[in-house]
């Protein structure tokens, strides 16, 4: 399979046609839902059930970001292509969505978001696609917005699918650089069709909660080629067990449902207010996990 | 855009050391509703830029914030918490435009989506 990144520029690349493509496969859906959970786990957000205010970058058509409104959270979605954001304005997606390119900065206010994720998106920031592209200066940009807008302490985790080791180097030395601690998480490394890479970042100094967690599927080996990632010496920081019955299972905090959704639109009409028209998309139920 | 959005947003343009607030021109403003979460508005509200949340709110015609940053005691109201809530979260610009308070230049929203690409000599 050639990489997307090779072929053309991301917001030229992911056209309407593409967009939909993509966001109409089953294997994707689940594929992303998966790498989305697995994200937020690795974010390792405090355990109180207090909704949080996160970033999804490179959130596309919103297929992460769905993961993160399942969990309860507020999300602000960043993408460079239209094309994806109008389908997840279609979609009806919970979180907000922003037009704009990372590898230009995230315009956010300094430690406002409580954790950011994305999920297959970084790695086009190594890709020259303008005369004016520098990847070097964009990597520099992204990480240090990325840097600031977080509160002190919270986490970024970033899972990329970069074209080669240097490539994965090249981001991760960026957001070293940026002030960042952590560094990557390879999840069944041993398996060319699972592995899959995160790179979890820490906003602030290196702590005990920026050691970098433990990945899945390593059979008791190191996992990495790099020995300053998942290194087996450093303690597994709140991960929880896939097995593990789940306690941000929000599905029952959305409660009230689409029935309640819809006499409160019918309301907000009647008081003379615009509201969207109601569609198959118009709170739909969740699919509920385990 | 919910103006908990609008609230963290601030102009990304080169040489620009003030972008935040935008300033809000509506063109069309909708309502969705949401279910309230208390939980995540005391959380919240620590963070929030006060003024410019009531100001924007202004814009998008609800001003039954008060004016003045609220002492925290108010989280405990349900009335306070119901507006609050509402200027968050229910309220969406729909199309309009952001403009950056320093330079003047406008970040067309349509559909609901700030189009907050720089052009390249604002990098
Ligand atoms: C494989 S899709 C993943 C979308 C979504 N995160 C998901 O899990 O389905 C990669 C996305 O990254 C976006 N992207 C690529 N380069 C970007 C940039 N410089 N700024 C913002 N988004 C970018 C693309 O437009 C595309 O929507």
């Amino acid at each position: 399979m050639s990489r997307p990144e090779l072929q053309a520029p991301p917001e030229i690349f992911y056209d309407d046609t593409e967009a939909r493509k993509y966001t109409s496969s089953s294997r994707i859906m689940e594929i992303q839902a998966q790498l989305s959970e697995r994200a937020i786990e690795l974010l390792a957000l405090p355990d109180d059930d207090v909704p949080r205010l996160l970033l999804d970058i490179g959130c596309g058509s919103g297929l992460s970001g769905e993961t993160l409104s399942e969990y309860g959270h507020q999300w602000i979605g960043l993408d460079i292509s239209e094309s994806m954001l109008n389908i997840a304005r279609e979609r009806e997606v919970e979180g907000d969505l922003i037009l704009g390119d990372m590898g230009q900065g995230l315009g956010l206010r300094p430690g406002v978001i409580d954790g950011a994720i994305s999920i297959s998106a970084v790695q086009w920031l190594c890709n020259a696609d303008k005369s004016s592209h520098e990847p070097r200066l964009r990597l520099k940009a992204f990480f240090g917005c990325l840097y600031r807008c977080l509160a002190r302490g919270a986490r970024a985790v970033l899972q990329v699918y970069p074209e080669n080791i240097a490539q994965r180097e090249l981001i991760l030395s960026f957001a070293m650089r940026a002030g960042f601690a952590g560094g990557v998480v390879v999840d069944y490394p041993h398996s060319s069709k699972s592995r899959k890479e995160y790179l979890v970042l820490t906003c602030g100094p290196p702590s005990l909660s920026s050691a970098t967690p433990k990945a899945k599927g390593e059979d008791g080996e190191s996992c990495s080629e790099d020995d300053s990632s998942a290194d087996e010496e450093n303690p597994t920081v709140c991960i929880s067990d896939r097995h593990r019955p789940r306690k941000k299972q929000k599905v029952n905090k959305k409660g009230k449902g689409r029935n309640w959704v819809l006499k409160k639109k019918e309301q907000m009409r009647k008081k003379g207010n615009v509201v969207p028209p109601d569609t198959k998309y118009t709170a739909r139920k969740r699919k509920a996990r385990f | 855009m919910k103006l908990l959005t609008h609230n963290m947003l601030s102009s990304n343009i080169k040489g620009v050391t003030n972008g935040f607030p935008l300033k809000i021109e509506a063109e069309k403003i909708i309502e969705r509703p949401v279910e309230i979460n208390p939980v995540f508005l005391k959380n919240m509200f620590a963070k929030l830029e006060w003024k410019p949340l009531v100001e924007a709110s202004r814009t998008m015609g609800f001003s039954e914030l008060p004016e003045d940053v609220p002492d925290m005691s108010v989280l405990d109201s349900d009335e306070f918490l119901q507006k609050f809530h509402h200027a968050l979260l229910e309220i969406h610009l729909e199309e309009g435009a952001l403009v950056c308070p320093e330079t003047g230049r406008k970040f067309p929203v349509q559909k609901g989506i700030p189009n907050m690409m720089l052009h390249e000599d604002e990098v």
